[in-house]
């Protein structure tokens, strides 16, 4: 019993903060510090109560799952989610993500002067949200974490609500969002129709042992998909996201595309490892033949519209002039890399998938961070030139800039370099050695808009006034990214073995 | 060992300790990094003392293990040839730092700390024994070169840096598909061991790789060190970064980075790809004589002295890989040994025209004339260093290339006298520039004003001159102090070529239970068949 409350602290403490913070809201009028602070403390019971579940000794001998099963209390949580393990990362992924928004918006809303109480409820919310998702063991479980994300969501981006392109991207997040979501609740509909039930594992059984529809099963898994896609912001279903991305207030475009899109891609390994087969079963042809196609057509898919988004993104990327709208194709490409886990299917994929989503939250929040200090009222002072001689005026703004433009390349010996190295060795050992070269022209690519920020930065001068900046507690955030970039870069082993353990 | 580390991190750890000091103490930070590469110098003459000449392997062999599930290690080590360019980075890093005292003088904390970076990253380069280290160290190379050429270069710095930094990072990236296909396929299809970048491992068995594959992963390996050599018609990044990059940044660029894609050819891919390698011998020794050729002939008709040096390099380097590529003992230890001339001769020849950058502003060679007059030591050193260049007997470029020129000879794989015949105008040609461009700057009447007040050598340019003087008729002298170094190690990788092409299997015991048997007989069969 205790184990069982202990591994479901992080979602317990989440929801907890999520619904009562509107009424502390209430309650405390305009304190604004405390309900910072207020939302600080989720963050950190999760992470302390997570570190406590990596130290508990059922972690990873997997007591834990037959544990769950004998008590009345353990088989119902059983059904609707999954505790422990790998989503355990994921719980600490987001938790260091919100940490590093938190801090950030704190400078940037009162620049703005937009430091309203919501902002910090409709984090706690979608961070709720982004919990149940990787959490998630049954599909009503995951619906309902994918629209608690995106909704706060919906109203982040258009928190800015005097300004116009924020709007914009508010309704336009809205409007395409609600369509997706249609798709994916029709296909988990067509999923149920397919297997009759929404647990996971049952799905994953019946899958298993050829009791499923063959028609219905593959309009499910095109109908997710789609949903899924748009969530992720994957070719062709990426449309929306520079538009949001460049409109939404700077710290929620850091959050939403990191943290945002990474539980989207935990909705994809919840989902492709239970409908999927592995590629133990597809040689043993166990079987029916229809259902093994099915699997394998769907990964081809997957392996093209990977390669589409990391070009267009890149490609796209290479136009832009607008700093925030370049950050936001190239999270497009990156969506592209992370799905090379989930087309190779196997534990390197996904414990891969994590590895770099932990490296993109760094540096992608950082940069993130860097441009909302650079960013002057109503969304000026975005453009490259406006950060020439940026690295006379601020040596350690520009120095952290550089390292996460960088490590997003993907260079030695940043986080990202791992992160992709990871991901190309699963496509590698799954046998698509072709995607691998996609990726790799993608990147190349993508050195050129990466590195030509750093050109403005370092090689150019600026001319007129230099830039004063504001930075009291964005600057934690910058050095924690640094520091989890560099950290990452030089150690992984510290994160990726044991995320190798648990795939297994 | 302990040397080996020290030479390796005591750069890292006094780059990251000037990061810690106060801008405007320009004096500390100048002797603070010249006196850290000097004790590096003489830390790396331990590796010099103790190393056996005898061993043929690797020596002072470092294994620690760093990232577990991709069997990478921090492994390092050094055999005959690296060890010879690892005493060439030690060596020519102090004296690219001294050249720079006077000629560096904006943001001077962030260039010393590029230099120390940049040295830290070339000797794990050559000392890497480790697919991933190797890949870590030279892509952690591009970032201070990016930085060095980009903020204290020239007028044109930007295209330079950017087109520098894109050329390698293409050539790098499917460097790395290769280093993760080989990994695992050694590791998983040979092996069954699981995916290893151990390069010891991978050298015994790479060879039991089919040729079609090898083939592959020869070319992934050879177009990114082509790009660094570089090889006609990759060269094209070289005259940008070489003119556009402050002096010691060329001398860097010219003595170390270029020999970092001639050191890869022989470590990776004439270890790891053998047959491949015999395969495309030829191909490639065509476009080593091409570039022989071709870069003397742009070289005769530059206008920029800078930018004649540094075709003059695409020339050498051609002789370099040709040596590579004839697979001949005589032939690789030519090459080993031109790396290291070259360095020397082509470095202090970038020292020399910054030397006179500073004093005019200008590289132009109409510019000058008579300067021989004017400033007589000066012109002393630079004929030595031209000397040197052309290969005059007696000083040490006329070593290297007699060498590979031999080897190219004699070379059975390339089994064609064509080659050293046609490289060996490559010889004629570079006389011909270097010496007419000699004429022309050092030479005549005195007939631009402001060349009359040039003053000769200060003590500090002597100081950074004599050392490599020294070396050039040192090595044009007594050869052999040097090639006895690497001969070992050279004459063992040459026997490994020899037993592969001779359809010998180079370790019959693991073939026993494999089925990869059938592979390595067509190999050998193919081989045979030619």
């Amino acid at each position: 019993m205790e184990i069982q409350v202990l591994f479901s602290l992080p979602l317990i403490i989440a929801s907890f903060f999520a619904v009562f913070m509107p009424v502390f809201d209430a309650i405390l009028k305009k304190n604004k510090q405390i309900i910072f602070l207020f939302t600080l403390l989720n963050f950190l019971l999760v992470i302390v109560a997570d570190i406590f579940i990596f130290a508990s000794p059922e972690f990873f001998t997997g007591v834990l799952k037959s544990g769950l099963e004998n008590s009345d209390f353990g088989k119902f949580l059983s059904d609707a989610v999954s505790l422990g393990g790998y989503t355990s990362f994921f719980d600490l992924l987001f938790a260091i993500a919100g940490i590093l928004t938190l801090f950030a918006a704190k400078d940037y809303l009162k620049k703005e002067s937009y430091e309203l109480k919501e902002f910090y409820s409709l984090v706690s919310f979608s961070f709720a949200g982004m919990l149940f998702i990787a959490h998630a063991n049954n599909l009503l479980i995951l619906f309902l974490g994918i629209e608690l994300m995106s909704i706060s969501f919906f109203v982040l981006s258009g928190f800015f609500r005097n300004n116009i392109l924020s709007i914009e991207a508010s309704l336009k997040y809205f409007i395409l969002g609600a369509f997706a979501t249609g798709f994916l609740i029709f296909g988990f509909a067509m999923l149920y129709g397919a297997t009759g039930s929404l647990e996971l594992k049952v799905i994953a059984q019946k899958i298993s042992f050829n009791q499923v529809t063959p028609i219905y099963f593959a309009l499910a898994i095109g109908l997710i998909f789609v949903g899924l896609a748009f969530k992720a912001s994957t070719f062709p279903f990426h449309q929306w996201a520079p538009d949001v991305y460049t409109g939404a207030p700077t710290v929620v475009t850091g959050f939403m595309s990191t943290a945002g899109k990474t539980a989207a891609f935990a909705a994809f390994i919840v989902i492709t490892k239970a409908i999927f087969l592995s590629n133990l079963v597809i040689d043993n042809a166990t079987v029916n033949p229809p259902v093994i196609a099915i699997t394998r057509n769907s990964r081809e898919i997957l392996a093209i519209i990977a390669a589409l988004t990391m070009l267009v993104g890149n490609i796209t990327a290479l136009m832009q002039t607008n700093v925030k709208r370049m950050l936001a194709f190239s999270s497009v490409a990156h969506a592209g890399y992370i799905l090379l886990g989930i087309v190779s299917n196997n534990s390197n994929g996904w414990s891969g998938i994590v590895f770099y989503a932990f490296a993109y939250v760094f540096m992608q929040i950082g940069a993130f961070v860097i441009v909302s200090l650079i960013e002057k009222e109503n969304g000026s002072n975005l453009n490259l030139s406006d950060y020439n001689g940026l690295s006379k005026s601020h040596p350690f703004l520009s120095a952290s800039m550089a390292i996460f433009m960088f490590s997003l390349v993907g260079l030695p010996p940043f986080a990202g370099f791992f992160g992709k190295y990871y991901l190309f060795l699963s496509v590698i050992q799954s046998g698509y050695l072709w995607l691998a070269l996609v990726a790799v022209i993608a990147s190349i690519i993508s050195i050129y808009f990466y590195i030509g920020l750093i050109i403005n930065m370092y090689f150019k001068e600026k001319e007129g006034e230099p830039l004063t900046v504001q930075c009291k507690t964005s600057g934690i955030s910058i050095i924690l990214s640094l520091i989890g970039v560099i950290f990452l870069g030089i150690f992984p082993s510290l994160l990726m073995n044991p995320l190798l353990n648990l795939f297994k | 060992m302990i040397p080996l580390i020290i030479t390796l991190l005591l750069p890292l750890i006094s780059s990251l300790l000037i990061l810690f000091m106060n801008k405007e103490n320009v004096k500390l930070i100048k002797y603070f990094t010249l006196i850290s590469s000097l004790i590096t110098f003489l830390i790396s003459l331990f590796l010099l003392f103790n190393f056996n000449n005898t061993n043929p392997d690797i020596q002072y062999y470092i294994n620690v293990t760093w990232v577990s599930s991709l069997d990478a290690g921090f492994r390092i080590g050094l055999d005959g040839m690296s060890l010879l360019l690892v005493m060439l980075i030690t060596f020519i890093s102090p004296i690219a730092i001294l050249s720079s005292f006077d000629s560096i003088k904006t943001r001077e904390k962030e260039y010393y700390f590029m230099i120390l970076l940049l040295q830290f990253a070339m000797v794990g380069v050559f000392t890497a024994l480790d697919t991933f280290l190797f890949y870590i160290f030279w892509e952690l190379i591009l970032i201070p070169m990016y930085f060095i050429i980009g903020i204290w270069g020239g007028k044109n710095r930007l295209y330079a840096t950017v087109k520098f930094f894109i050329f390698t990072m293409v050539g790098s990236l499917f460097m790395l598909v290769a280093i993760i296909w080989l990994g695992n396929y050694v590791g998983n299809e040979i092996l069954k061991t699981g995916f290893t970048t151990d390069y010891l491992k991978i050298k015994e068995v790479a060879n039991l790789i089919p040729l079609n594959y090898q083939n592959w992963l020869f070319w992934a390996f050879a177009i990114s060190f082509f790009i660094k050599v570089p090889l006609f018609p990759l060269h094209t990044w070289l005259p940008d970064a070489h003119t556009e990059a402050p002096t010691a940044g060329s001398v860097i660029l010219a003595a170390i980075l270029l020999k970092m894609g001639t050191y890869g050819l022989i470590r990776f891919n004439l270890e790891f790809f053998t047959s491949a390698s015999i395969a495309n011998a030829s191909l490639i020794s065509i476009f080593a004589v091409i570039g022989i050729i071709y870069g003397a002939l742009v070289a005769a008709i530059q206008t920029d002295i800078k930018k004649l040096v540094a075709y003059s390099s695409v020339s050498h380097l051609g002789f370099v890989v040709l040596g590579i590529f004839s697979m001949t003992a005589i032939g690789i230890q030519g090459a080993i040994i031109q790396m290291v001339n070259h360095g020397l001769s082509t470095g202090m020849l970038f020292l020399l025209v910054g030397i006179i950058y500073e004093r005019r502003h200008t590289r132009e060679i109409s510019e000058y004339g008579g300067i021989a007059r004017i400033m007589p030591v000066y012109a002393t050193f630079f004929a030595i260093a031209m000397f040197s260049s052309v290969g005059l007997p007696g000083l040490n470029g006329f070593v290297g290339e007699y060498l590979t020129l031999i080897g190219a000879f004699t070379s059975p794989i390339l089994n064609s006298w064509g080659y050293a015949i046609a490289a060996s105008t490559g010889v004629i040609f570079a006389a011909v520039y270097l010496l007419w461009m000699y004429q022309r700057v050092f030479f005549g009447t005195v007939d631009n004003p402001s060349n009359l007040n040039l003053k000769d050598l200060s003590k500090r340019e002597w100081a950074f001159l004599v050392p490599i003087v020294i070396f050039i008729v040192w090595i044009g002298l007594h050869p052999s102090t040097f090639t006895n170094i690497s001969e070992n190690s050279t004459r063992k990788l040459v026997n490994k070529i020899e037993n592969v092409k001779f359809g010998i299997t180079p370790y019959p015991e693991l073939l026993k239970n494999s089925n990869l048997k059938t592979n390595s007989n067509q190999i050998n069969n193919n081989k045979i068949g030619k």
